[in-house]
């Protein structure tokens, strides 16, 4: 019995039952299966996170100011502002929120704050886009529904991945990582023509 | 030479309990119940504030009673009563004394202060961090100083633990090698070490910041560290819960393991792997790379789920061979039909070995899967994964050997047996039906840890499709069903131990160390036929699962 030390002194020597034997190989070729997809889906599967990331310098992150605060993405801030200002198709409705389009390179940013998602952006289905991706106060959530891509945003992290949409229509934005008392009314907005 | 210390006999199984050891059990087990009671009613609440149309708690107390919830459970709960397994699992089934008794009371009352610190800090309104309290967000120094002192109780009980071991080998009160269930113990221990150090390494920083004698933590090298903690806490309760298994097959069926070199085998795996799996909460994260991803995540090419496999069928197969053994040899089936279905420590360990495997085990692995948590990520199909196995599985199999620990050890009749039949069935029902609904919002998009899925008082717009809404409420729903069956559990036990004392068993026990069953037939054929079935049958959904999974993944926008 399981509770009380094996009958066997030398319990290794015992032999391994057939069912036993028959499992554990059924379960290590799944098991080399299972590992097999991750590599593979690199080579043929269009679904993969890139691996493209840069940290924002601490000295860029208003290290000069409050110590407390040196996360926050100024740099970043800047960055995004300087794209909007240059690309703003329109404003979303009276909420005066710019709908922004790609840069001619092909480049997309967004930012998570406390507690929304800026800007707005316009993307073209089947045309392919570098995202570029960060936080300016704490960790958020970027999940693209009802698509459902979830990707999480640190500070100080600037993240850059390709994307290509392959459906039309209007695509919220959640927030999904807990970013306080706001959390549930951050939301943001994708556009794809 | 034997040192001479104070012990009772036990009763009805004949060991020698060391009389510290005893209390501290007690006392474990006790508080544990306690948090239980106080963190599954935080979860209710949880629960219906996430029903829309009950939507019971405003946004601040919702996120307060959710991280409650979390830490009273997933910490204070479960370690708690491991700490109790782990004195058990030395002390008494080594029939030996146990080291350094106060230690054990100093780390009892260093966890119990921790965690009502902790609770304290949560209820002042000030930490509502969530259990997982990411940085930049600030909890107050108390919190995270809770938190600490619990692990370093915890890790004290550990090296008492060790102690104790140490004690049986010189003493001499064991022959040959420990008894499987305390090998998963040791397993469950040397893991609570590695979580633990890994805790103070990320959360004795975390307090400094707190108090602000440290200007910035780095939020990637916090989350990587900080589920060296969140992780490995969950593979110490799976090693518990699994040496718990085989405790209630050992003391119902009176069954063996088929061979131990198989599960023990199993378990090395969960030492030598199971601690990697701090990636799977990293897979959508930027700055780490796809090897480390991929080799972290699959736990070395999956040699940990392959012990868990290995556990899947030697448990059931454990209590298969016993049966066969007693006669009920008919078909494939008998065995498991003749079980005994109103004793709640078997229907709980059988009910917990089901859903922990069916629904924990293989969603675990999905969104273990470097691409595929891309579609899971933080919704809430990452609360309804892991409810199957601390809910389903550890806490259903902590419920079910309590049923036999607690009347045993404290001499007490079961107060209300007719209850105890059905609780774990309304507790585990009620289980699945919080992680399947939770699954299916979250397959739907559903974001975990957010009070309001309509977005009511956001600037934008997002609505949620309509079965998301009645998702929610269904886990509302089993929430509630769950909540009574937890709460049937605790007052069963408050209530055995303060009530009517055992009659004295009619006959004198049986020795302990008298092994009903040995060996099992080398004939042709299969020893466990049924069991292999099962198996079958559980590889058959794993696979088709996984598969689906990643034809939806192939449907969402393109990602390089």
């Amino acid at each position: 019995m399981a509770i009380f030390p094996p009958s066997e002194k030398v319990w290794w020597n015992e032999p391994v039952e057939r069912t036993e034997a028959l499992w554990i190989g059924i379960c290590l070729v799944w098991a080399m299966i299972l590992f097999f997809m991750m590599p593979y889906w690199h080579i043929v599967g269009q679904q993969n996170l890139s691996n493209e990331a840069y940290k924002i310098p601490l000295a860029d992150q208003g290290a000069e100011s409050d110590p407390s605060q040196r996360f926050v993405g100024e740099a970043y801030e800047a960055k995004v502002e300087a794209y909007v200002a240059a690309n703003t198709i329109r404003e979303e409705g009276d909420t005066g929120i710019p709908v922004v389009k790609a840069t001619d390179s092909g480049d997309v940013y967004m930012l998570g704050r406390l507690w929304d998602w800026y800007p707005i952006l316009e993307l073209e289905k089947g045309k392919s886009y570098r995202f570029h991706l960060s936080s300016l106060d704490w960790l958020h959530g970027w999940s693209l529904q009802p698509t459902n891509i979830n990707i999480q945003v640190h500070p100080g992290y600037e993240m850059i991945f390709n994307v290509t949409p392959t459906e039309t229509g209007e695509f919220g934005v959640v927030c999904n990582e807990f970013c306080g008392i706001g959390h549930h009314n951050m939301l943001g907005k994708i556009y794809v023509k | 030479m034997a040192a001479t210390y104070e012990y009772r006999t036990c009763p009805d199984t004949g060991f020698k309990i060391d009389l510290n050891a005893d209390k501290l059990i007690k006392w474990n087990a006790v508080s544990a119940v306690v948090f239980l009671l106080i963190g599954g009613f935080f979860g209710l609440l949880v629960a219906l504030t996430r029903w829309p149309t009950v939507h019971l708690l405003d946004a601040e107390l919702f996120y307060l009673a959710l991280t409650a919830h979390g830490v009273d459970i997933l910490l204070v709960w479960l370690i708690f009563f491991e700490m109790a397994l782990l004195y058990f699992c030395s002390s008494v089934l080594l029939q030996c004394r146990l080291a350094t008794p106060k230690f054990g009371w100093l780390a009892y009352w260093l966890m119990l202060g921790g965690a009502a610190m902790g609770n304290v800090a949560v209820l002042m309104g000030e930490s509502s961090v969530m259990f997982t309290s990411y940085v930049p967000m600030k909890a107050s120094p108390l919190f995270y100083l809770g938190l600490i002192l619990f692990a370093v109780g915890a890790l004290i009980v550990c090296f008492v633990f060790f102690g104790t071991l140490v004690i049986a080998k010189k003493e001499k009160t064991y022959e040959g090698s420990v008894p499987l269930v305390t090998f998963g113990a040791i397993v469950a221990a040397i893991i609570a070490v590695y979580t633990i150090v890994s805790g103070a390494v990320i959360l004795i920083p975390t307090l400094a910041w707190s108090l602000g004698l440290i200007p910035y933590i780095d939020t990637l090298l916090y989350k990587v560290i900080w589920w060296g903690l969140g992780h490995s806490s969950q593979q110490i309760n799976v090693s518990a819960q699994i040496a718990c298994w085989y405790a209630v097959a050992a003391i119902v069926f009176g069954a063996k393991p088929i061979s131990e070199k198989v599960c023990r085998t199993a378990f090395l795996m969960y030492i030598l792997f199971l601690q990697l799996a701090s990636a799977h909460h990293l897979l959508v994260e930027p700055g780490l790379t796809s090897e480390f991803k991929i080799f972290n995540t699959s736990y070395a090419f999956y040699l940990a789920v392959f012990g868990s496999m290995m556990h899947g069928l030697t448990v059931p197969g454990a209590m298969e061979l016993a049966q066969r053994r007693k006669g009920y040899t008919k078909g494939l089936f008998e065995w498991l039909r003749k079980a005994p279905w109103g004793n709640p420590a078997f229907s709980g360990t059988f009910l917990s070995i089901v859903i922990f495997g069916f629904l924990g085990g293989i969603t675990g692995v999905v969104m273990g899967t470097e691409q595929l948590n891309l579609i899971m990520h933080n919704t809430i199909y990452v609360p309804g994964h892991f409810h199957a196995t601390t809910a389903g599985g550890t806490t259903l199999a902590f419920m079910a050997l309590s049923y036999w620990l607690v009347p045993t050890l404290w001499q007490r009749e079961l107060w209300a047996p007719g209850l105890a039949k059905i609780q774990p069935y309304l507790f585990g029902i009620g289980v699945t039906g919080i992680a399947l609904f939770q699954m299916g919002a979250g397959t739907l998009g559903v974001s975990r840890r957010h009070w309001d899925m309509t977005f009511a008082d956001a600037t934008l717009t997002y609505d949620y499709p309509a079965a998301a809404h009645l998702m929610m409420a269904l886990n509302g729903v089993f929430a509630i069903i769950a909540a009574i069956g937890g709460g049937l559990f605790c007052i069963q036990m408050v209530l055995t131990i303060i009530g009517k004392k055992k009659a004295a068993p009619a006959e004198a026990p049986a020795a302990p160390a008298a092994e009903a069953l040995t060996g099992h037939g080398h004939g042709a054929g299969l020893a466990v036929p049924g069991t292999f079935v099962l198996a079958l049958i559980f590889l058959t959904t794993f696979v088709l699962y996984y598969f689906v999974n990643w034809k939806y993944l192939s449907e969402v926008w393109i990602l390089s």
